[in-house]
């Protein structure tokens, strides 16, 4: 086994490591110390006695003693501290039979640990980020476009009311799980686009990012087989599906109906057609797999010309009922366009321009000057591209309007 | 771990005849408790006009009348727990009448050594 070895178990389990002592320590701090400690004993070990025959496992014992030893230093310098023996107390006598489907469940506990309603939801995505996926705070900061410092803080924050308020490592009761359940899926689909999204930062990253966010919704529905995780799930394999084909070599978006669809996964797209089935057939289902079956019509279609509109218009309507949210209502609009004529949809965007709610969303002025170019009216669409530009924040974004307001005037 | 939740309500939220039934709850959630040994302290209080405040700068005490907070939602009662986690604080918390009509506030406790 050489350091080269342990790196890659570091890299790909270290965030199991993380959960599983985490759970057997409670507390963040010390179980992110017992980790390095037990890699650099594995370094300075395995080479000379082995690998062993679970590493994952062996980490988290020797982890543990680390933690152990670390506690009794601590407490020996402060002897008067009853809640340091009565933790030290714990920890030695925690469960030691540590079976691979615990470390598994460990990440999710940790999952539902950091969403946890008592955590002030600004803290629980970048909390999650850090101590699930294991990102740098720098990292967290750029992706929130805040300072590290800033995001710093709201960490430690996040760690000391888990801490402090002993918010337990559990997978809550199935009774509480309706109420848990939305902030862990609305911080995995958040992990998701923050990979999927071109946005910024190294694109390795980024695929990783998206990567863990499928592994994690793949251990929720092995966990709970409930019809909107599966459909999460399925929304997210259905996005990855054509992670290929959204981008161009220079890095520039690639609209919907210009993919080569021949770059499209099928195999992803076949596992995602299969949850959202399974999911509509369960009628418990709600945003995602709706979401996710709009995502599976688009996938069905050959080419960008046969795609099924009045499905997909018949989909947003159910969607609106459930979530009527202006952006749905936007979507909406631009399947009407499609199905109909571009003038229906451009009424209908314009209505909901005109009432305000998305004056600052891009892509609704973005949507507006397509349909307005499309109609013949280049004077307003250069407008409407234009407005999307000053509201456009991400480079790719504005290299898509930029292009598209030059092919306008060389026209 | 040992909790207080603190119950935050206005003051007219349980009109007389509905204020004793409330508390008759109270009292029956404290036996509960009781058996299930997380019971360490229960009251509610008098209205926030009895309240007096007292401070001490520089060696001098002064005194005022009324609460600390001028606002509309006052500690109208606590309850001391000792339970494993937040969880089951708060499971607690959303059996006392007063959180139907207030909101109840869980602070976890330090506990200091050497104390009595």
């Amino acid at each position: 086994m050489s350091s080269g070895e342990v790196e890659e178990i570091y890299r790909n389990d270290s965030r199991r490591v993380f959960a599983t002592l985490v759970r057997l320590l409670g507390d963040f701090d010390l179980a992110e110390e017992a980790m390095h400690e037990a890699f650099a004993a594995a370094v300075d070990q395995w080479p000379r006695q082995g690998t062993p025959a679970k590493p994952v496992s062996w980490l988290v014992s020797t982890g543990r003693f680390k933690a152990v030893d670390m506690m009794r230093r601590r407490v020996r310098f402060n002897e008067l501290q009853p809640e340091m023996a009565r933790r030290l107390a714990e920890i030695e006598t925690a469960n030691q039979n540590l079976a691979q489907q615990d470390i598994e469940d460990d990440r999710l506990r940790l999952i539902f640990t950091c969403c946890h309603p008592a955590i002030d939801p600004r803290v629980q995505v970048p909390l999650t980020l850090r101590e699930v996926c294991g990102l740098t705070t720098d990292e967290i900061a750029r992706a929130f476009l805040t300072t590290p410092p800033t995001m710093a803080q709201r960490i430690v924050r996040g760690k000391a009311k888990i801490r402090d308020a002993r918010i337990p490592y559990v997978i809550p009761a199935m009774a509480d799980l309706p109420e848990r359940l939305d902030p862990v899926l609305s911080v995995i689909y958040l992990v998701f686009n923050e990979g999927y999204s071109a946005s910024s930062g190294s694109s390795l990253t980024r695929v990783d990012l998206s990567d863990e966010a499928i592994r994690l919704a793949w251990l929720l529905v092995d966990l709970l087989p409930d019809p909107e995780v599966m459909g999460l799930l399925a929304l997210m394999l259905l996005h990855e599906s054509r992670r290929e084909a959204r981008l161009d070599a220079s890095g520039d978006i690639i609209l919907l109906e210009e993919q080569d669809r021949g770059l499209w996964n099928q195999g992803l797209i076949a596992e995602g057609k299969r949850l959202v089935e399974q999911s509509l057939r369960s009628r418990r289902f709600g945003v995602y797999t709706i979401q996710a079956a709009i995502s599976a019509v688009h996938a069905e279609a050959k080419l960008a010309s046969e795609t099924d509109w009045a499905q997909i218009v018949a989909l947003y309507d159910v969607l609106l009922r459930a979530d009527s949210s202006p952006v749905v209502e936007l979507n909406r609009a631009v399947a009407i366009a499609m199905r109909d004529d571009i003038a229906s949809g451009l009424s209908i965007i314009e209505a909901i321009l005109q009432r305000g709610d998305l004056r600052d969303y891009y892509l609704a002025h973005s949507a507006r000057g397509e349909f307005l170019l499309r109609i013949g009216d280049k004077k307003q669409a250069k407008r409407a591209f234009e407005h999307a530009l000053s509201l456009a924040k991400q480079e790719p974004e504005q290299r898509f309007l930029r292009k598209k307001l030059e092919s306008i005037e060389c026209n | 771990m040992k909790y207080i939740l603190l119950i935050y309500s206005a003051e007219d939220v349980w009109p007389p005849d509905e204020l004793e039934a409330a508390r008759e709850e109270s009292v029956r959630v404290c036996h509960e408790l009781n058996d299930q040994r997380q019971y360490l302290g229960a009251a509610p209080l008098y209205p926030a006009a009895t309240a007096t405040c007292v401070t001490v700068r520089d060696g001098i005490r002064s005194i005022s009348d009324g609460p600390y907070a001028e606002t509309k939602e006052h500690i109208a009662g606590y309850f001391l727990i000792d339970v494993a986690n937040l969880d089951e604080a708060i499971a607690v918390a959303a059996r006392i009448p007063g959180t139907t009509r207030g909101i109840t506030e869980i602070r976890p406790i330090v506990e200091l050594p050497g104390l009595p």
